[in-house]
């Protein structure tokens, strides 16, 4: 563009959305929610053979509140789904949630009375990654569409607020 | 009463209840317990267990018996290839099929990559909660090189599916036992370059020996088995008390320790990945030729090439993936020593294609009811490195 | 392990009326009532020539039409010769239906989680059990799963959603 070539490309120039999503979706910090066999998988995706820390997650958080990114790896029983709940309530804005696996897309290969069928019938989900268990590649695929969903995001504009309450019910 | 107040004069004493809940880092999976503390010391500590109940057993009453096999593999994901055989030997012996030989050796290859498999990942994240970051990124590396050699066998990472009713699923690729003789070749000196991180560093041995002591009659009475009631002295392994699957002829040691300790428990898990190893360079050269599923139409799926020309192989398939094999009606209990301990197969068949009831003994399950006994009137930080060597998997242990 | 030696032993001690003990597929069964099963447990685990002191797991079969119902299982391993023996009996119904039996908590601890598990299962009371709360379901819900009459889905009565 015309600023750029007069300052021999030393400066770029863009709008403050897509400087705001690109800060966003390049440090995005994951929570380390790993509940079943998927989370096997999610680990080796965080190490050496299929580096995670290329796109800035290696950073895992344990707490809830420093983190922004939810992969719900495995089965969410129905007795989990309380805690499941709580912690992602506990996560800032903006925050977004992956379901990981078949189990956390649809209930997977369990269909009865303990499994719940689909984390999406409770929580918001940015990305389905299925698979049982997913390949790391099939997750990192999954991230890297997360992000591309990320940059078209009209955060400044229009920004999204997830307002599910469980706390004090 | 408390070590605390004793010391304050007018000291107030009270039990402090922390949640050790069911998101934490160092609980491996889904697991709640409610720890007493008085200060620093674990009163007592009670699991909550069912985070991850996801209905194993009633779902497998609902499926057909070849249905079953991914099931159970998902219940120890860790060494998925020790559930599927346990259950596949359970149903062969009341269908009173045997399998062949060559099914056998491929079988004990894929057990005893299993176990490794496992023992791999509990050193990695066993150090990683005692302190130790380093284990665990060399386990997780080594685990890469056995998850391509279960991808060669039938394409998954994790859960392979490889056993099938009668045998194996299909033939061995090309290439897979170049690549199991290499990792046999160089993996003894990988296990004793991990050792060096461990075995004889001061503070592991600091923070493990004569922490959560398990003595054997305790332990017996409260049913623990696998590699926990081989540190507390007893020279137990289904292995070669009851054999299967054609162990009786391998050569292979049962390391035993008498520390009764966690330390004693890494120098057994240690000492199994070894004997492991032994096994499979004698599998590899023990390899006979010949099927890899037992010929009994009308139960057990035909080869596959046969179904392309022959038309009763070809109905004998439709049959069976529609209606399911009729096994006829008896019970059996089949136990086998997995990477965790003796986990057993208890099934009442009816005469119908569906198993009337499937039980599950996972010895995840029954070593953690040792938790409250090794655990109580130890420290805190003890009570995290005692839970992180009785080896839980949450599967396994909620089914 | 010879049956007939199991069946002289049990028969000489507690009446050879409701022992009986058969072989299926190799492995000996025991049945016997469910009255004497801690006294049974006992004497198997203490006598010499038998001594099971492992107990691998106790579970329960829903034998839905049969009266009694629940039909127990225990299964159990001697350390010292390695054998297995499988010990199996029925739950002791009362007059409005439910199941009971005594617990073998006294015999073999192990027995604890495995009955408490069992008990919310299939809705079978363990006498004397020093711990009887539900393990793995959970504390509000009023379901036993494993029954055969139970479907597969569970019911919006019994095992509600628990997020709400």
């Amino acid at each position: 563009m015309g600023i750029e070539n007069h300052l021999d490309n030393t400066v770029h120039v863009t709008n403050l959305e897509w400087f705001v999503n690109w800060a966003r979706k390049s440090s995005m910090w994951p929570l380390g929610f790993g509940l079943a066999c998927c989370a096997l998988e999610m680990i080796a995706a965080f190490v050496s053979r299929y580096d995670l820390s290329r796109f800035g997650m290696e950073v895992a958080r344990p707490s809830p509140r420093h983190a922004d990114l939810m992969i719900v790896s495995g089965t969410a029983s129905k007795k989990m789904l309380p805690a499941v709940l709580r912690i992602y309530e506990q996560m800032a804005e903006p925050k977004w949630v992956i379901a990981m696996g078949a189990c956390a897309c649809s209930g997977g290969i369990y269909k009865n009375y303990a499994v719940v069928q689909g984390i999406d019938k409770y929580l918001p989900v940015d990305v389905y990654v299925p698979g049982c268990p997913p390949r790391p590649e099939a997750l990192l695929d999954g991230i890297l569409q997360l992000h591309a969903k990320v940059m078209k995001e009209q955060s400044i504009k229009n920004p999204q607020f997830h307002g599910i309450k469980v706390v004090g019910k | 009463m408390s070590q605390v107040t004793n010391k304050i004069p007018d000291g107030r004493s009270e039990l402090m209840e922390l949640n050790l809940g069911p998101h934490h880092p160092s609980t491996h999976g889904v697991f709640r317990a409610i720890v007493e503390l008085d200060g620093e010391i674990v009163v007592n500590v009670v699991p909550y267990l069912g985070y991850l109940h996801r209905g194993f057993e009633k779902t497998c009453e609902n499926k057909q018996y070849h249905q079953v096999i991914p099931l159970t593999e998902r219940c120890d994901y860790m060494g998925a290839s020790s559930n599927s055989l346990v259950y596949a030997m359970c149903v062969e012996k009341l269908l009173g099929v045997t399998v062949p030989e060559r099914a056998q050796v491929v079988r004990v290859m894929m057990a005893e990559l299993s176990r490794i498999f496992s023992h791999l990942f509990w050193l990695g994240t066993h150090g990683h909660d005692v302190g130790a970051m380093t284990p665990l990124f060399y386990m997780l590396r080594e685990r890469e090189e056995i998850m391509n050699l279960f991808e060669l066998t039938a394409g998954g990472r994790l859960m392979p599916n490889y056993i099938r009713l009668g045998g194996i699923s299909q033939e061995l690729e090309e290439g897979f036992l170049d690549k199991l003789k290499a990792f046999c070749d160089h993996f003894d000196q990988r296990v004793d370059e991990y050792e060096t991180l461990l075995t004889k560093n001061v503070i592991y041995i600091d923070r493990t020996k004569d922490v959560g002591y398990l003595s054997l009659k305790d332990a017996l009475d409260l049913g623990i088995s696998g590699p926990m009631i081989r540190a507390s002295g007893l020279k137990w392994d289904i292995r070669k008390s009851n054999p299967y699957c054609g162990y009786e002829s391998y050569d292979f040691d049962i390391p035993v320790q008498h520390g009764c300790d966690i330390y004693s428990r890494y120098l057994v898990r240690v000492q199994e990945m070894r004997e492991s190893n032994k096994i499979l360079r004698q599998t590899l050269k023990k390899l006979p030729g010949g099927p890899i599923r037992a010929n009994v139409p009308g139960k057990i799926f035909p080869d596959q090439q046969e179904i392309y020309t022959k038309m009763e192989a070809l109905i004998h398939h439709f049959m069976l993936v529609v209606r399911g094999v009729s096994v006829p009606s008896g019970e059996y209990y089949q136990c086998i020593e997995s990477p965790r301990g003796e986990l057993g197969c208890y099934i009442i068949s009816d005469g119908t294609p569906n198993p009337y009831r499937l039980k599950w003994r996972a010895p995840a399950f029954v070593n953690l009811q040792a938790l409250q006994k090794m655990a109580n009137g130890s420290l805190f930080a003890d009570l995290i490195a005692i839970l992180s060597s009785v080896d839980i998997v949450l599967a396994e242990v909620d089914r | 392990m010879n049956p007939e030696m199991v069946k002289e032993k049990l028969a000489s001690r507690f009446g050879d009326e409701s022992i009986s003990v058969q072989t299926i597929l190799d492995q000996v069964v025991v049945n016997v009532p469910g009255q004497l099963i801690v006294p049974i447990c006992e004497f198997v685990r203490d006598d010499p020539d038998l001594k099971f002191d492992f107990l691998s797991f106790v579970g329960a079969v829903d034998r839905m039409p049969e009266s009694p119902r629940f039909e127990l299982i225990y299964q159990l391993y001697s350390t010292s010769s390695s054998e297995r023996l499988r010990i199996k009996t029925r739950a002791i119904e009362n007059e409005s239906g439910e199941a009971s039996i005594d617990s073998v908590y006294g015999v073999w601890a192990s027995s604890n989680w495995h009955e408490r598990e069992t008990a919310e299962m299939f809705g079978i009371v363990f006498e004397n059990h020093p711990d009887p709360r539900k393990l793995l379901l959970p504390d509000e819900w009023n379901a036993h799963p494993l029954r055969k009459d139970f479907p597969i889905m569970g019911t919006e009565q019994d095992t509600p959603d628990l997020s709400k």
